[in-house]
Order: structure tokens, then sequence, then C-alpha cells
């Protein structure tokens, strides 16, 4: 598989209008991620305030048990990736982790107040997002046909994205119900339902996703070696090196909400609600974006969205401000979300072979999310030796630099020679 | 299996699992509704030798209450007044409270009689309340998250009220800092933890940057705060305007726990206090000699204890299942 046949594409006769051309397989791995989402949505909607309210753990303690599972997971998607694809189970793999997640919310319940315990249940939930991810997306690639990809990834971010919007209004509607959530019991009722619903995806998942049973490929193509040896494909090569320098232009939500906020001056940080408008745009724009990456190729989509992210930081450095900014900086930075998100594994799915396809996609996920998390903290210094503004300004360029870059790299016509 | 029988499976465990959370939420709410009972007894702010605190008690679980300081232990006056953070000084009392919604807080202003005197919506969830000497600053502190999409990171936002000019100060993250002598700027600011001076302008407070946290002098008209010293966290001035009692987290590290310490504000001494258990509270004097502090016991539930303020003695259980105590005398 060349990466000239990720660009431009004919719409072939299976792009059709309907979300069913995705096939039934994306739609039941749509409906698992929904409905986890929601699971997991309360639960992250009520910890700090069931951490700092119901147990009386301080701010820094939440940082401390919250700090836990950033690290963790990334070895172990890698190594989640491997395996799933040694047993060629991805759907298994995957449903463990969905599992994981599943139990440690009866964790939380089980926890009490230690402090340990509870960091430990937060790490298996995490270990579990880890886990699945990988399997997950390629068992999108597996399920819907190549020129529909784009779609395909599009409408199951919509749906994972639904279900994180979802999630916080239930968490909501179970405190409501329970009545004051001063005490513990409307938090422990958060959790219970919490775990009910995830046992409804990990159902769904068992019953309804298929793993596609790919034939057996030859001995020793699926080996620590041959895993090593997808960095050697000139291709794979630059898909990583890519999403390592987009994932490297990207400073993270909680500094340009923190950079809205400063500039705004919203009234004591309506932080939640700056990322329900992100997630808002994602959801709504995540399809469309996504079949638009069918017709008029992936990495132009991808580029696009980082078009975006730059305007936003250009708008978060700008001098202009009040409401119609705040709107259309929410507005633009969803949009980068839907541009990127599920259109880069797309993109990247065809180019890895199949038998090492979960490695390849867990790889390219892990080199994005450690790029992103060092330029975070690059970021935070900056601003502490520049201030603001400045600081800003340089991610702008930063991101303008990615995305030639990535041009450079990923540009079909170049690449095929 | 045909997608018949799959479908059946499907409805049938979601059914159950349905079943099973309406069950618990159900259980949930008669239980917690049992929990509510209405005040019994008056609760006034007049400075008097009581002291008001939180209730966690299961019978009137989140009212205001309070004791007399000479008979901790003896009968409580329940307030129909519920807050989640409690703080009452020079005849006003500060009471933070839930809004509807998840992360949306009232802060109320109450007046001698627990009446409303304005309420300031906040978003975050109330961490500290504290009232000058005179009653004339409420200050807060308010622990600000996003979701996971933001990667969990979080922020604490000081503010204050001058309740003479009404006039409100969100946070303190725009006053200029001075570290190590040196103006100083950062993403990373946050602050909590306000205790104010007899003058009600100058007032202490903590501050963290890069992992580190400081004792910060700050000035309300100037709109300047001034590192003092690192690893002091929740300053509490005594009455007689010497002294800070103050956490510190063990070796510099809040995973450790934290202890607490009196700093002579004159001398710069610090008197380790005879209380061995990690305290994670902002501490209240009771008295010139004495300071007070909730402990969390089991989830949910919290005793308010004290310990001499020169290091002696032992801590002793005050209050049972109460928190955020405050001397009213």
């Amino acid at each position: 598989m060349y990466l000239s046949t990720i660009g431009r594409r004919d719409s072939g006769p299976v792009s059709r209008r309907k979300l069913a051309a995705v096939g039934a397989n994306v739609l039941a791995l749509g409906s698992v991620s929904l409905v986890t989402d929601i699971s997991s949505e309360m639960v992250t909607a009520v910890l700090p305030i069931y951490l700092v309210l119901g147990l009386h753990l301080s701010p820094a303690v939440y940082g401390l048990v919250d700090g836990l599972y950033t690290g963790a997971t990334a070895l172990l998607r890698l190594v989640g990736g491997y395996l799933a694809d040694r047993v060629r189970r991805r759907k298994t793999v995957a449903g463990i982790g969905y599992a994981l997640s599943a139990v440690a919310k009866l964790g939380l319940l089980a926890a009490g107040s230690s402090t340990a315990a509870i960091g430990a249940v937060i790490t298996l939930d995490r270990t579990g997002k880890g886990l699945r991810t990988a399997p997950r997306d390629t068992l999108i690639t597996l399920s819907a046909p190549e020129s529909v990809l784009g779609r395909a990834f599009g409408v199951h971010r919509a749906m994972d994205s639904a279900g994180a919007f979802a999630g916080p209004l239930v968490a909501l509607g179970v405190l409501g119900l329970v009545g004051s959530a001063a005490g513990t019991e409307g938090f422990n009722a958060v959790f219970f339902t919490s775990f009910c619903i995830a046992c409804v995806g990990v159902l769904l998942l068992v019953l309804f996703v298929r793993d596609r049973q790919t034939p057996a490929p030859a001995t020793g193509s699926v080996s620590l070696r041959a895993a090593f040896g997808l960095l050697r494909g000139s291709g794979v090569r630059r898909l990583l090196l890519a999403a390592c320098v987009l994932g490297a232009a990207t400073i993270g939500d909680g500094f340009v909400y923190l950079l809205l906020q400063h500039k705004e001056d919203i009234a004591s940080g309506w932080f939640p609600l700056l990322a329900v408008g992100t997630n808002l745009m994602y959801l709504l724009l995540a399809a469309p974006l996504g079949v638009l990456a069918d017709r008029v190729g992936r990495l132009p989509v991808v580029l696009g969205g980082y078009g975006a992210l730059t305007v936003v930081y250009l708008l978060l450095a700008g001098p202009v401000s009040g409401w119609p900014l705040l709107v259309l900086s929410l507005a633009l930075y969803g949009g980068f979300y839907a541009a990127t998100d599920g259109v880069l594994m797309a993109l990247a799915g065809p180019v890895l072979p199949e038998s090492l396809r979960t490695t390849g996609i867990a790889l390219i996920q892990t080199g994005q999310a450690l790029s992103y998390f060092a330029s975070s903290v690059l970021f935070g210094l900056a601003w502490q030796f520049w201030g603001a503004g400045t600081a800003t300004v340089f991610a702008a360029g930063g991101t303008v630099l990615a995305v030639l870059i990535t041009l450079v790299l990923l540009n079909s016509r170049k690449a095929t020679s | 299996m045909n997608n018949r029988t799959r479908v059946l499976i499907a409805v049938a465990g979601v059914l159950a699992l349905v079943t099973a959370g309406v069950v618990y939420v159900g259980l949930a709410a008669a239980r917690n509704r049992d929990a509510v009972a209405a005040g019994t007894g008056a609760v006034t702010l007049t400075p008097g030798p009581r002291i008001l605190f939180r209730s966690t008690a299961q019978s009137d679980r989140g009212h205001i209450a309070s004791v007399s300081a000479t008979d901790p232990g003896g009968p409580r006056a329940v307030a129909p007044v519920s807050c989640v953070r409690v703080y009452a000084a020079g005849g006003t009392g500060l009471c933070l409270r839930q809004d509807s919604g998840l992360t949306t807080y009232q802060l109320v202003a109450l007046d001698a009689q627990l009446a409303d005197q304005r309420e300031i919506p906040l978003v975050g969830l109330p961490n500290r309340a504290r009232v000058s000497a005179s009653g004339r600053m409420l200050a807060w502190t308010v622990f600000v998250t996003g979701d996971s999409y933001n990667g969990g990171m979080f922020s604490t936002r000081a503010g204050f009220l001058d309740t003479r000019t009404g006039e409100i100060t969100g946070t303190l993250e725009d006053y200029a800092v001075t570290l190590d002598g040196k103006p100083y700027q950062a993403a990373d600011l946050n602050f909590w933890g306000v205790t104010f001076t007899r003058d009600d302008n100058l007032f202490y407070a903590t501050m963290s940057t890069a992992g580190r946290r400081y004792l910060v002098q700050g000035d309300a008209a100037a709109h300047t705060v001034r590192a003092l010293r690192e690893n002091v966290e929740c300053p509490s001035l005594s009455p007689d305007g010497t002294r800070l009692a103050f956490k510190s987290a063990v070796d510099g590290d809040p995973a450790r726990g934290w202890r607490l310490s009196v700093l002579d504000l004159a001398t710069n001494a610090v008197t380790p206090l005879a209380e061995a258990r990690s305290i994670d509270d902002q501490a209240a004097w009771l008295d010139a000699h004495t300071v007070g502090y909730g402990l969390p016991r089991g989830t949910g539930n919290s005793d308010v204890w004290s310990v001499p303020s020169d290091g002696t003695g032992q801590p002793r259980l005050l209050i049972p299942d109460a928190e955020s105590p405050a001397a009213l005398g």
C-alpha cells in the first residue's frame, strides 16, 4: 500500500449518503463508544466534587490522583496493540479494556476514602482506556471499505462525543434524583449507574461487534522483530514522524481554555462550558468532515484542521476580544478536533499492514500523545518566560511549521515516486 | 448465535442493568430523604463564647450548627441553613452552598440572624471560607476543574468580597506578583487559603507555581502579592495578629500529607504543633492559645479537633460529626 492511494479518491459505488454505508460493525463500535463514554464522563464530571466535597481531599491531592494515569497508559497502549495483533483478536483485547473500565467504576464504590485505592482504581480505568483504543480503531479500519474510512471514523467519533456530551447530564440527573449532593450517597449512586451503563457497553461489544478473521499471516510476520520492522518502512516512518510533529503543534485544551478565560475575563472560570462548546462542535462536524476527507483527500482535511488551530492561536494572541471571538475560537477549535482526530486514523490505517495494524495505530497514537505532552510542558515554560501573548504567537508559528513539515513528509505525489 | 438471539440477549441484559441502576438510585434516594431534618434551636452569629460549625451528623448533615465554647460536647443548636463550607466573625457569616448544577455554587453573605444579605454565583468547588475579624472582608477559595478534555488540569481561585464597598475581587491571578524580590508571571499561578489582617486590607494566602507552594502577603488596595516563604499553606492569622497557623507538606511533598505548625511573624520561628496526623484544612483559632481543625473520618464524616498553639499538649476531640469550625467569641 502506497501513500498515493490515501490522497484524492473518487467516490466509488459504496459512497452513498446514508450513514449505513459505513457498515454495521462501525455503527456497533460507535454504539459501544457512545454508551461507554456516557459511563466514563459521568464519573469524570463528579469525581472532583466527590474527592473534594465528599471525601474532603484538597485540590493538591486531587492533582496527584489525577496525574497518576497520564504516564501509565502510553506503554500499555503499545503492549495492548501488539498483543491484539499477535493473537489476532482485536475484539478480545478491546473487550478486556472496556471490561476493566467497567470494573473500575465498582472499584470507586469499594475504595472508600483511601487516596491510594482511588488512585489505583483510576489507573485501572485509564489502563482499560489505553488497551482498547488501538484495537477499536483497527477494527474500524477493517470494517469499512477504504474509500469511506473517513466517514466511518467521522461517524464513530461523532457517536463517541455524543456519549461524552450526555455523560455529565446523566450524572446530574442521578444526583438530582438522590437529592442533596452533600453526602456520599449521591456519588455512590452515580458510580453504580455508571457501572451498569459500562456493562451495557461491554454487552453490546460482545454481541454485536465482529472481529474480522483475517487469514493467518505468514509465520514470523507478527513478531517483535516485525513490529520494530514497521519503522523500517518509509511510509510508516513518515506517518509516525508526522504524527509526532502534529502532536507537538498542540499545546493542550487546558491552555487554550485558560487563554480564552484570561482574554475574555470570563467570570470565575466557566472552564467546563468552554469544553462543552468545543465538544458540541466536534460532535456536529466529525461526520461531515470525515465525508469531506473521503472526497477531497484525508491529508488536506487534516492539514486544514491544523490551519484552524493556527487561527485559534492567532485569535488568542490577537488584540480583538468579545463574545463573537469566543464563539469563533471554540467553533474552530472543535472543528480542529473533527478534522484531525478520526481523519488521521483514516489516513494511517490503510498504510499499515493488516497483520500489524493495531501495533502501528498504537505507535502513532502514542507518539502523538507523548509529543503533545512535551509541547504542553514547553508552552507552560514559554508562558512563564515570555508571557502569554508571545508564547501563543510562537505556538501559532509552530503549527504552521508542523503543517509544512507534514506536507513534505506525507505529500502523496512525492511519497509514491 | 443468530441475530434474533443476539437482540433478545441484548434486550434482556440492558433491562436487567437498567433495573439494577434504577433500584440502586431509588434506595439511595430513600435513605437520603430520611437524613434531611429541619433545624432545632436558634443559631446566631452575634459574638459570644460559641463555636460555629457545619454538621456532618447523619440526622442533619450539611446544616450549620453551634455549641458552647466552654462545653463543646454539650447540646448543639442546629440552624435550618445548609452550607458546604461556613465561617463567621464579627457578626457576619460566609456560607458556600450548592446552586442548581454540578459545578455552580453560591457564596452567601449572612447577617447575624442567618438571613441572606447577598448572593454571589461561583463556578468551582468551594474549598475554603474565611471572614475577617471585623466581619467586613469575606474571602473564599474555589477549586475549578475542567473535564477529561483538559488533561486533568485544575486550578484554585481565591477571591473576596468587601462588604462595605460591595466590591468583589474574583481572583488574585491578576495581581502583580513578586517572587524572590522580582516581578513574576506564569500560567500556573494558583491561590488559596486567604486570611485577612485587622486592617481589612493586608492579607496572607497561599500561592502555588511551578510545583512549589508559597506563603504570600497581599495588599487588596494595591493589587499586589509578595511571596514570603516556601511550603506554607492555608495560613490562619491569630486573634492578636502576631502568629500564623498553617499546614505544610511533609518534606515539601503533598503526597506525604500535611502537618500543622505556627509561624511567629516577628521572629520567623516555626513551632510544629502536637497533632501528628495529616491535617488538610485551614485551621481556625478558637482562642489566643488554641487552634481547631476538621479531620475526615470515613466517607463523608468529619470531626473537629483542637490542639494548643505553642506545640505542647495533645490534640483533643472537640466536636464530633463536625467540620468548618469558627469561634464566634
